[in-house]
């Protein structure tokens, strides 16, 4: 038996439930977006920091009221350092969390690899570590706040060849991963350029943990320094094993020379090493001073690099989100999130941003890089200060 | 410089050598590829490092209990993981499997107890001497790694060749089910024997972290990779071609090095041992295989 009453309430309850919806939309829907970051792996120990930055920042924003009322809302996920991982994670945050954009993944090998689902599907895919060549030119959602190797090492070569008075140098690089090969190829352009003579250029591969022979090579080319496009443990540990083969050379590198790590293992063996970055602990600028004393409050570590750039790339998103009118359609928001994003300038932890428009490939459409000035640093007494 | 490339070629021959040792003795005895070889080596060097840094123990101490650490852990995988599947008469890739899931469980283990960053040993723990004749740099550290090599290579083969337990493994090699019937306690010492190299493995790993200053959770896998192609080399189960095999490696590589490229090294290392297998299929000291049948 049915009661009377509640047919006739029901269409009221329904109109009611209905209002709480439409209100409940209006009032502060959480802005989902999907972070895919290396949180376990040898690649960790730039993830952890990136994701630290990204939740320190949205945690800064929701304090301050969020985007027009609306909260951001992280979903992270970790793809382990691996091209395969990337893809699957790419595709749960896109059609299994619906986020609104990307942010990752941590190594370029990844990038390559995860951008084009991202790109297939029109969501933006935001990396704040991807600093291989190629990246953005995948299409015109994928954005990065990295600064490019090709920006930063031709400025830190001649800065070093400046600072020691360089005539010749020797090369040391890992040839089988994306960065530090497109490092190295950055850097044999920058020397040529700059009429450097190679005294010797040497490899080694991932995993390697004895590089003797080939410092031993180096040593007998009497070189002014050594151009290294590794990672930082790797660089700490040529850098150490060079000392012990009595050479006292400065080392010259790229972003992976850019973290505590380098001087954990190396201490002042690295001292005199030339570094060129978008971010340095010693820059004064009162955003970069707030984000480091925060960083360090929240998490009781050193911000590195990653943190920093993962920080402001959130305060990018933001900032571009507060000119975007969200409907509540996904696909919609998406594309309007990427209309706003390259107009957008910032001050952040790095400095003053701005995106510029990536070469294209083959005539496809292209994404956007960093427009931004690199910092020079030299290692003094365990740390980098800036090269003055 | 041929003669520094020389001294790396032995340092670097007989860490893979030393590592190759433990690997290539579970396999002689207990007919086992123990692919955990590489986190047991792992763990060795992190126990060492712990002590070292929280109890600040002198280095001997903390290689010794390493060594001891590293032993139980082998003495565990076997008594949880081998053993049940010896009883169970399990298909030889099954232990080899099993002990992949082992290596991946000690590594995440690693992993969420010391973090993924590279660790060093504190500076100052590690003997920084080193000796200069004319052109060349010998660390002490390098010279440790040497000795220490041959002294538990000697040390093992004494024991295979003189000793009564000696005279059992190798019965057992031939024949785990003959030696038992003869009355020997062949699971004591498969026991002895997964403790034993265990031990060796934690003492390279020591040696390893002292010497490149990279312990980190993942440094068993490239050397796990190494030591399977040395005893391959060697000859399965051989201990002299153990240290044969890892000294020709180490000396292959850093030789590709310093007068070919170091683009080319591993091709050239590997080329060379895939020529050597195919004249000798059972490696350097490898016995006639239908024996086993």
């Amino acid at each position: 038996m049915t009661s009377p009453n509640l047919c006739k309430k029901l269409p009221l309850l329904l109109a009611g439930a209905s209002l709480i919806a439409a209100s409940g939309l209006a009032a502060a829907a959480d802005i989902k977006i999907g972070a895919a970051e290396a949180l376990s792996g040898p690649a960790a120990k730039y993830g952890v920091p990136i994701r630290n930055g990204f939740t320190l920042a949205a945690d800064e924003i929701n304090a301050k009221g969020g985007i027009n009322g609306n909260k951001l809302s992280l979903v992270v996920e970790d793809e382990q350092g691996k091209k395969e991982e990337a893809i699957t994670v790419f595709k749960k945050l896109i059609f299994q969390d619906k986020v609104l954009m990307i942010f990752g993944p941590t190594l370029s090998n990844s990038a390559f690899a995860a951008d084009p689902i991202a790109s297939a599907a029109k969501v933006v895919v935001f990396g704040t570590s991807n600093t291989a060549d190629g990246i953005t030119a995948i299409g015109p959602q994928v954005f990065r706040n990295s600064v490019m190797e090709s920006d930063v090492l031709p400025v830190t070569t001649k800065a070093a060849v400046k600072h020691f008075g360089l005539k010749k140098v020797a090369v040391i690089y890992g040839n089988d991963d994306a960065f530090t090969k497109n490092g190295y190829d950055v850097f044999k352009t920058a020397l040529a350029a700059q009429q450097i003579t190679v005294t010797d250029t040497e490899t080694y591969a991932k995993g390697d943990v004895d590089f003797k022979a080939q410092l031993t090579k180096i040593k007998a080319t009497n070189p002014d320094a050594i151009v290294c496009s590794c990672l930082a443990e790797e660089a700490a540990n040529i850098i150490l094993q060079t000392r012990t083969l009595g050479m006292k050379q400065p080392f010259i590198g790229g972003n992976g020379f850019n973290s505590p790590k380098l001087f954990e293992i190396a201490r002042d063996a690295a001292d005199n090493t030339i570094m060129g970055s978008p971010w340095s602990a010693e820059n004064t600028a009162p955003a970069n001073k707030a984000f480091i004393a925060a960083y360090k409050a929240k998490f009781n570590a050193e911000p590195d690099q990653f943190a920093a750039q993962a920080y402001d790339a959130m305060h990018i998103v933001a900032t571009a989100l507060k000119s975007v009118k969200l409907t509540g359609t996904l696909e919609q928001d998406r594309e309007a999130l990427r209309a706003a994003l390259p107009a957008t300038k910032v001050d952040g932890a790095t400095g003053k941003f701005a995106f510029r428009h990536a070469p294209g490939k083959d005539g496809k459409e292209s994404g956007y890089d960093a427009d931004q000035d690199a910092i020079v640093n030299i290692a003094k007494g365990g740390k980098f200060v800036l090269l003055k | 410089m041929l003669a520094q490339q020389l001294v790396n070629a032995l340092s670097l021959g007989s860490v893979y050598a030393l590592f190759a040792l433990g690997f290539t003795l579970v396999f002689g005895v207990l007919g086992v590829i123990n692919l955990s070889h590489g986190a047991i080596f792992m763990l060795g060097s992190y126990v060492a490092l712990m002590l070292v840094q929280k109890m600040a123990a002198p280095l001997w101490l903390a290689l010794l209990a390493a060594m001891l650490a590293a032993g139980s852990i082998g003495l565990a995988v076997d008594f949880l993981v081998l053993r049940p599947l010896r009883a169970r008469n399990a298909p030889h890739l099954a232990p080899m499997i099993a002990t992949i899931g082992v290596a991946i469980m000690l590594t995440s283990l690693a992993q969420g107890l010391f973090g993924a960053e590279n660790q060093r040993f504190p500076a100052g723990i590690i003997p920084e001497q080193s000796a200069t004749f004319g052109n060349i740099q010998i660390t002490a550290v390098q010279v440790g790694i040497v000795v220490i090599s041959v002294l538990l290579m000697i040390v093992l083969l004494a024991v295979m060749r003189r000793t009564q337990i000696g005279r059992a493994l190798r019965a057992i090699a031939e024949s785990p089910k003959a030696a038992y019937l003869l009355g020997i306690n062949v699971e004591g010492l498969f026991f002895l024997t997964s403790f034993t190299a265990a031990a060796l493995g934690g003492a390279a790993g020591v040696l390893v972290g002292l010497s490149f200053n990279a312990i980190s959770p993942f440094m068993g896998q490239p050397m796990l990779h190494k030591g399977i192609a040395v005893i391959i080399l060697g000859g399965m189960g051989d201990i002299r071609g153990a240290l044969i095999g890892g000294l020709f490696l180490g000396f292959a590589e850093v030789l590709t090095v310093a007068y070919l490229s170091s683009d080319v090294r591993d091709a050239v290392a590997f080329g060379l041992l895939f020529a050597i297998l195919l004249i000798r299929p059972s490696g350097m000291f490898g016995k006639v295989l239908e024996r086993k049948a």
